[in-house]
């Protein structure tokens, strides 16, 4: 009963949705709105769930005295303070705890917005990097990946397309790597779109139909 | 050749040093190299101009401060666009770290144009948790799933929700997204679902994926990374961040093409050379 009871329920819901997509009868629509809507309350639990475990992960990491704990202190103080300052602003706002002029305002757009864009910025350093130590033409389809790289990166930016400026329209950078883009890329990407649609309806029947167990308790 | 000895054994600092240069050099001094407004970003930009002066239109910000180069260039314009065609805006945003950054950009464009009231002519209806299960529920009715906006007012008692019910009261749903949920999402749930016209501004590294969307007519115009931001920023007559860091990026672009090139060849000498 433990493990059929919840297949059922995934079952019963699972074909109920699906038939709520065909069905626009309010006998079947006002439940499935009901459930969609329940599943934000679902959603928002799990940013709870997730604090819980970012806690007792760093806790026991900090008490292990794992590899790099003094920054799970770090971490763990960033958290707890941004929270608490949070709740207190929230309060004193009433729940406007990002209103201009907020300590929240203020951590927000002073540490994390500038620190956020740091970390995506060093992408910039370490793809030079990479580029220069990683990148390894040793066959022809790496070479291909390499050619139609250079292609794309110098075609996207102004100076691809002055650069080739003297060259008739189809054989300017900008023009190749918008080939590139529309027809290779695109049939590529549009293979693996169709491929992971069917994989995802593959999974979703397997769920619906009790074959895929897994989301019960970790067993196949 | 000693110079490619050294050049392999080249402390990767260098390439950071360089590579700072290369970038801050234009930003202080700008190259003003032209640009082309390519097709996607031409239907972007037609796309809205066909949406009739003083609409509603849907806006969606998906997205937080790891994407400010190429989000917030992209947001400005469009919403600048859409305020000036006399369209009301209602945005919403479905990543958690966005609402604050999204919050002060519209504020900002906002003040260019005085006569816009927060509440009657646009408005943030702020994050909502709950990813594709919020685009879904939207469906029913944007304030069933925003019953409040970002400043904390009940959204139906504000003068530009009035005429708003669900995605029918749209006539185009601009989206500006950096990653999951955005447009994918968009497409799937809502394009797909409730034939609701879109386009879509995305980062650079993810462009390639809306291209298939693109192509079928479901997205109408792309906006793809900081180049679709400048691209558009050009198409609108305006000089904007993106316009003033594709120079960046174009000197950016050229040293790692370098860099790959350079790699190879200095690899690529005999073994005997090498060692």
């Amino acid at each position: 009963m433990k493990r059929e009871l919840p297949l059922a329920i995934t079952a019963a819901i699972g074909v109920f949705m699906i038939l709520s997509f065909f069905v626009p009868h309010q006998a079947v629509s006002v439940p499935a709105d009901f459930l969609q809507a329940s599943a934000i309350i679902v959603v928002a639990f799990g940013y709870v769930l997730g604090g819980a475990n970012v806690l007792r992960v760093n806790f026991d990491g900090i008490y292990k005295r794992q590899p790099d704990w003094p920054y799970k202190i770090l971490l763990l103080a960033g958290l707890i303070v941004t929270f608490a300052i949070g709740a207190i602003d929230g309060v004193e706002q009433h729940g406007g705890f990002l209103d201009q002029g907020t300590r929240s305002k203020w951590i927000y757009d002073n540490l994390y917005s500038p620190m956020s864009a740091t970390m995506f910025s060093l992408l910039a350093f370490f793809i030079a990097s990479a580029a220069f130590r990683a990148f390894r033409i040793r066959t022809v389809e790496a070479g291909l990946l390499a050619l139609a790289a250079l292609l794309v990166m110098l075609g996207r930016v102004p100076v691809g397309d002055l650069a080739t400026h003297w060259l008739p329209a189809p054989a300017r950078l900008g023009a190749i790597q918008d080939w590139i883009m529309n027809v290779p890329q695109n049939a590529a990407k549009r293979a693996i779109l169709i491929g992971a649609a069917l994989g995802v309806m593959a999974t979703g029947l397997r769920v619906i139909l009790g074959i895929e167990r897994s989301y019960l308790s970790g067993e196949e | 050749m000693p110079g490619l000895e050294v050049l392999e054994k080249l402390d990767r600092r260098w390439l950071f040093l360089i590579m700072g240069l290369l970038v801050l050099e234009p930003l202080m001094f700008p190259l003003a190299l032209p640009l082309t407004v390519t097709r996607p970003v031409q239907g972007f930009v037609d796309a809205i101009d066909k949406v009739p002066d003083g609409s509603t239109v849907l806006m969606s910000c998906d997205y937080d401060p790891s994407g400010i180069p190429e989000m917030v260039p992209m947001t400005r314009t469009a919403f600048r666009h859409l305020l000036g065609k006399n369209c009301k805006v209602v945005i919403t945003v479905l990543w958690p770290g966005g609402p604050g950054l999204v919050d002060s950009v519209l504020s900002e464009v906002a003040r260019e144009f005085p006569d816009k009231k927060y509440g009657v002519d646009w408005v943030n209806l702020g994050y909502k948790s709950g990813n594709e299960a919020v685009m879904v529920v939207m469906g029913q009715g944007i304030a069933n799933a925003f019953p409040r906006d970002y400043r904390g007012l009940d959204s139906r008692s504000l003068p530009v929700m009035r005429e708003v019910r669900d995605y029918a009261s749209f006539p185009l749903l601009v989206n500006i997204s950096s990653g999951y949920p955005g447009t994918k999402e968009w497409v799937q749930q809502v394009q797909a679902r409730f034939h609701l016209p879109m386009v879509a501004g995305v980062t650079a590294v993810s462009a390639p994926e809306y291209y298939p969307y693109l192509q079928s007519g479901q997205i109408r115009g792309l906006l793809g990374g900081m180049a679709g931001a400048a691209e558009y920023e050009k198409a609108r007559g305006e000089k904007g961040s993106a316009t003033r860091g594709m120079d960046a990026q174009s000197l950016g672009h050229l040293f790692v093409a370098f860099c790959i090139l350079l790699g190879n060849l200095i690899r690529r000498r005999p073994a005997e050379a090498r060692s």
